[in-house]
């Protein structure tokens, strides 16, 4: 090949290139393209490089000029079609941004054991360990290791649902005080949330079962200002940064004994038809182990103490929530569950 | 408890207000449920401010402009004498409800607007005075609430007494902590209850009983007799004789104070009773004396199968275990519970037997509880009376009765019997106190709450010089310690924490320290049901499926279910022996609500054991799946995706995999009905089933999963009053092993397809395992990706298809050793199981 000739190949390469190049309309298209042009094996360049080797060796160094300007005039406009090319293939006409994507079911947790979980974790940074029991319950546990007088007024607080003269459906979570304190030797810090039972028919506030959440601790040195400081805490990290009353109240399990307020969510404290107009909205029930619960689970009530207190999850659920009958709880609606939906 | 502010003040003459006073009680004694104003219909009353008053020629009637807080003046015609410019009166705006009954209007009169009412005392239930509008001396701003300037009118608190107080049951005991909380001192019972200046106040106080005619069985006086037969249900009757009184209505002092107890005022003798008893807390009854056979009353055990009827008219049948007041030939009054239709005082009595009466508190309870019939006497009966309250009860009540009703005295008072004896003192260590409530509280504090309550206290001298010697150490008490002797309305106080609690409250909770101490770690593990529970929820959450918390009860049957001995429906009395129970009638509650998309668990308790009398409960988790298997995307080409057997099965797998972890799991076939049981270390744990709902036709079949996480055994941990602390280690969940890391292949794989011509009644399971056996080491995986029948395939077969994919760990698998394994693996399988490749 002579010079001449390959200048004109140069000449109508460049002439060529950078119309196909434009011509190319999609990224398949560009690198059809690109291999025609400036192809490694194949390309219309490659060829030239071919040729290059054929001329005279004093018109090479003309010739490999002018075949390198063509190449990187070339790469520099197959670069720029390309980054067009993306562009338009990411924002392309094909998909419609606005449709929806592609679902997949949301299950859910329970309003009711989305409060328990959120206890739990507040009283597992204190130490707590999660303890169960059994629904069907001996009497002994439920009522006679607890302290509650037989025939006595103190039992019209738990109508009870009986199984047979020795077993009841347990009417609250202390029952499971005394279980683990006769397996474990203190110290015990424990929570034991369940559900409870009692001869209560369904209406906007009440139902038959319901779960609670007990907590006990026992040790030596525990006091009543533990239980203060202790449930106070927890009162802070549940509902944010809000005060706390502790009431007299009366447990036979428990004395001295305590309902604990927190300051009404609703009207921090001024009062509104929420709380009655006291300011407070009463929380859960507590106080110091009996002396007599301790000795009935073969635990020395002299040389240890302890607190315990109960809570609904339930009420808390409820009203966070606002959730306007506790019935709704129970009958598992599909489009109740899946608004607590993650 | 319904306690008046007004009475309280009769008792513990304090100059504390109403709402002082709930605090008071709420923080220190027991909480303060209800506050009601019984004036509360002068709630919407302002104060307001004449401003401009001019008199309208030829009348009585002003036209004034008043200021009632609200920006604007108003015009008021008003037509009293007495409208002063500057002054404060009580003002109704229009549409105020006047106690009177009717509602203020906006109207003109005499061509004036008149905006509202300035109001007489008489006007608002004042009183008689109708002299002119009521003049107030007040600094308030116009607009403030009438109640806010002048508290009138009773408040009615409802405290909330709990079974351990019953001595709170009447305003006497809710008087004594008032007094002990301010320091201001009781007045006497009668003093308290018979206003000095009630017209009949002066003969009621000069009534003197003459001699008392006291007897263990037996006693007379005033021409009464008192018989005690039963001295079990009954300890002590106390009686008193009044003749020629007159039964007529009460005085307001008395109707006021009976109703502002929340009672209805029914006439002057019923209300004495009811007032001594709200009072004093003492029930007490009224016979008309001459309606008693021989004016003789017996307290005697009911006869078997006798009948009488109560007061509120019914007829009761009663039984031996009760207690009955009768007259000589028959019974008249159901003891401490209700009296009765025949014994009734009515307008003609003239002479009465007060009964004043300690009635066994257990017994008055089954009683109570076997006549379903509850009174306010029975209430406080159950609960236990004050033993030593019932003379003053008496001679209060004859002092009142004579008051209001007139009469004399007829002898002394009738005593049969002796109140339970008291309580023996209880020691009290000041140390102790500290130990509980972590706060040192002196012993002279002590000595003063306990002491202001009413309970004797006695004890050691602390020590030479500190002056704080509190009496004679008694016998077997340590140095500074307290001897402690109930007073007799505090029969819930028999150990030392009682007392502990008392010093507690009069303290102050919320005095008490609330800093939060360093503590010791708990010895007690995670229940490892709890554990598995969480395990388990998290992953069907996960899984889109929705948690659930139905209750326990089903239909069932008495052979294979618990059953409750008094449940809550007749129609759902047993307990449920799987969740899926309580699972499917909550589809079904989704289904009538259109609701087809159905993906629910729970993991919670079943009752099995019926069969062999001790109740064996389980934790199990139940799950129901039914409709979309997902939600329908628009670019979905299959046009069904509902859930289906094999969803179900692959949840089953999961689930088992998440109660147990590292377990060896398999899916197998199961009889009918179920489709599959769920196998753990080769133990069934549960199974998969296809559920028959009470569906409408639009609805996707339905599936069940049911699997065991464990057991709760209902055995005590121990004997009562013992532990098992020694020896006794839970149940250590099993840790899953760790994983172990396998290397990541290298080399590439080979794959190939295999189509077999199935013959039916040859499983798929059973080729997968010759394909397995026969496979060797370097079978890597074995994927089963059709099945069909059809053209091609012969009747009573199917032909299935695997991809088997093999990797040899260092080095390319040949092609020959391919083609040799291929071959082999065919001539296993129809060596084994007859089965051919499709193609051949
Ligand atoms: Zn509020």
């Amino acid at each position: 090949m002579l010079l001449d000739d390959f200048r004109s190949a140069a000449a109508s390469l460049r002439t060529d290139g950078p119309g196909q190049i434009a011509a190319a309309s999609s990224l398949d298209a560009w690198t059809e393209v690109r291999n025609a042009l400036v192809g490694r094996t194949s390309g219309r360049l490659s060829d030239l490089m071919t040729a290059l080797g054929t001329l005279p060796k004093e018109d090479r160094r003309e010739a490999g000029q002018l075949a390198n300007a063509v190449k990187q005039e070339l790469e520099a406009l197959l670069d720029a079609r390309h980054t067009e090319l993306s562009r338009g293939q990411q924002q392309g006409p094909a998909i419609d941004g606005t449709m929806p994507a592609r679902a997949t079911w949301q299950g859910s947790v329970h309003p009711v054991s989305l409060v328990i979980d959120e206890v739990v974790e507040i009283f597992r940074e204190l130490g707590f360990t999660i303890a169960l029991g059994p629904e069907a319950e001996h009497a002994w546990y439920n009522f006679g290791a607890l302290n509650f007088p037989a025939d006595h007024p103190a039992m019209d607080l738990h109508d009870t649902l009986y199984l047979n003269d020795d077993l009841v459906l347990r009417t609250h979570t202390s029952p499971v005080q005394v279980r683990t304190l006769q397996q474990y030797a203190p110290p015990i810090r424990i929570l034991a949330p369940g559900n409870v039972y009692r001869r209560d028919f369904f209406d906007p506030s009440h139902a038959p079962m319901f779960s609670q959440i007990e907590g006990l601790v026992v040790d030596e040195g525990i006091t009543f200002a533990d239980l203060k400081a202790t449930l106070t805490r927890f009162a802070n990290r549940f509902f944010g940064e809000t005060k706390t009353r502790f009431r007299p109240s009366y447990f036979p399990f428990t004395e001295p004994s305590a309902e604990m307020d927190v300051l009404c969510g609703v009207c921090k404290g001024s009062g509104c038809p929420v709380c009655k107009q006291s300011g407070w909205v009463e929380i859960l029930g507590s106080g110091m182990v009996h002396p007599t619960v301790l000795e009935n689970a073969g635990i020395d009530s002299e040389k240890y103490t302890g607190w315990a207190f109960g809570l609904g999850p339930a009420r808390t659920a409820i009203s966070r929530h606002a959730i306007p009958d506790i019935r709704i709880l129970y009958d598992s609606d599909v489009r109740f569950l899946e608004q607590f939906a993650r | 408890m319904n306690v008046s502010h007004e009475w309280l003040q009769a008792f513990v003459p304090h100059a504390l207000s109403a709402e002082q006073v709930r605090d008071l009680l709420t923080a220190h004694v027991a909480t303060v449920e209800g506050f009601e104003r019984l004036r509360a219909d002068l709630a919407p009353f302002v104060v307001a401010r004449v401003v401009e008053s001019e008199k309208v020629p030829d009348t009585k009637l002003s036209f004034n402009k008043v200021d009632d807080g609200s920006g604007t003046l108003l015009e008021v015609v008003c037509g009293a004498p007495n409208v002063t410019v500057g002054a404060m009166y009580p003002f109704a705006r229009s549409g105020t409800l006047m106690p009177a009954g009717f509602k203020i209007e906006k109207k003109k009169i005499r061509g004036f607007t008149s905006n509202g009412m300035l109001c007489s005392a008489n006007e608002l239930g004042l009183g008689e005075d109708q002299a002119g509008i009521l003049e107030l001396t007040t600094d308030a701003a116009p607009g403030t609430p009438l109640l806010t300037v002048l508290p009138l009118g009773d408040v009615r608190m409802v405290v909330d007494v709990l079974p351990n107080r019953p001595d709170l049951l009447s305003h006497l005991g809710v008087a004594r902590e008032v007094s002990a909380l301010t320091g201001v001192a009781m007045r006497s019972p009668l003093d308290a209850l018979l206003p000095a200046d009630a017209e009949g106040a002066v003969a009621g106080r000069g009534v003197a009983l003459g001699a008392e005619a006291r007897d263990a069985r037996q006693a007379s006086s005033g021409g009464a007799t008192v018989r005690l037969e039963d001295a079990e249900g009954c300890p002590l009757y106390l009686g008193a004789v009044i003749r020629g009184i007159a039964v007529g209505p009460s005085p307001a002092w008395l109707r006021e104070r009976v109703e502002a107890a929340g009672v209805r005022s029914i006439s002057n003798v019923v209300d004495v009773t009811n007032y001594v008893l709200h009072g004093l807390g003492q029930p007490m009854h009224a016979f008309d004396l001459a309606r008693l056979a021989e004016q003789t009353v017996v307290v005697r055990r009911a006869r078997a199968g006798e009948k009488m009827v109560t007061l509120d008219g019914v007829e009761r049948t009663l039984t031996t275990e009760m207690t009955m007041i009768a007259d000589a030939s028959q019974s008249i009054a159901v003891a401490g519970v209700m009296g009765g239709r025949d014994s009734e005082v009515t307008d003609a009595t003239t002479d009465v037997l007060l009964e004043v009466a300690y009635f066994n508190p257990r017994r008055t309870r089954l009683t109570r509880r076997a006549l379903g019939l509850s009174t306010d006497a029975s209430y406080r009966f159950e609960r236990g009376i004050d033993p030593q309250g019932g003379e003053t009860a008496l001679r209060v009540a004859v002092a009142l009765l004579v008051a209001v009703a007139g009469g004399r005295v007829d002898g002394g008072m009738i005593a049969v019997g002796a109140a339970p004896s008291a309580l023996p003192p209880v020691t009290l260590r000041p140390a102790r106190v500290e130990a509980v409530l972590g706060a040192e509280v002196s012993g002279s504090e002590i000595t003063g709450y306990l002491s202001g309550i009413g309970f004797g206290v006695a004890g050691a001298r602390v020590g030479e010089g500190e002056g704080e010697g509190f009496g004679v150490a008694g016998a077997g008490v340590g140095e500074g310690e307290l001897v402690v002797t109930p007073p007799s309305w505090r029969r819930d106080v028999t150990h030392e924490v009682d007392l502990i609690e008392d010093v507690a409250r009069l303290h102050g909770y919320d005095r008490l320290p609330d800093t939060i101490e360093a503590y010791r770690p708990t010895t007690v593990p995670d229940h490892p049901l709890y554990l598995a529970g969480r395990r388990v929820r998290d992953a069907l959450v996960a899984t889109g499926l929705a948690e659930v918390r139905p209750i326990p009860f089903v239909k069932g049957d008495d052979a294979s279910h618990w059953r409750v001995t008094n449940p809550l429906a007749e129609d759902e009395p047993h307990l449920r022996t799987s969740v899926l129970q309580s699972l499917v009638p909550r589809a079904e509650y989704n289904l009538t609500r259109m609701q087809g998309d159905v993906r629910i668990f729970e993991v919670g308790s079943v009752f099995l054991g019926k069969s062999s009398g001790t109740v064996d409960e389980v934790v199990r988790v139940g799950v129901l799946i039914m409709g979309a298997r997902a939600p329908r995307h628009f670019s979905d080409t299959a046009s069904s995706t509902a859930i289906d057997a094999w969803d179900a099965k692959a949840l089953a797998e999961r689930v088992a995999r998440a109660a147990y972890p590292g377990a060896s799991i398999e899916i197998g076939v199961a009889e009918e009905p179920a489709l599959w049981q769920v196998l753990v270390n080769g133990q069934i744990i549960g199974s998969v089933c296809r559920l028959t709902l009470d569906a409408p036709v639009w609805a996707s079949g339905a599936f069940g999963i049911e699997c065991t996480i464990g057991a709760m055994p209902l055995a005590p941990v121990a004997e009562p009053g013992t532990s098992a602390h020694a020896g006794a280690r839970p149940a250590v969940a099993s840790a899953a092993p760790p994983v172990r890391y396998q290397a990541i292949p290298t080399t590439p794989a080979a794959e190939f397809d295999l189509a077999l011509l199935v013959p039916d009644g040859i499983p798929a399971g059973d080729v997968e395992r010759v394909l397995r056996t026969s496979g060797g080491e370097m079978l890597e995986r074995l994927s089963l990706f059709d099945e069909f029948r059809g053209a091609g395939v012969p009747d009573g077969m199917r032909s299935l298809a695997w991809r088997l994919t093999f990797r040899h760990p260092e080095r390319t698998l040949r092609d020959k050793e391919i083609d040799g394994r291929r071959s082999q693996l065919l001539k296993s399988l129809e060596n084994q199981l007859g089965v051919k490749p499709r193609s051949a």
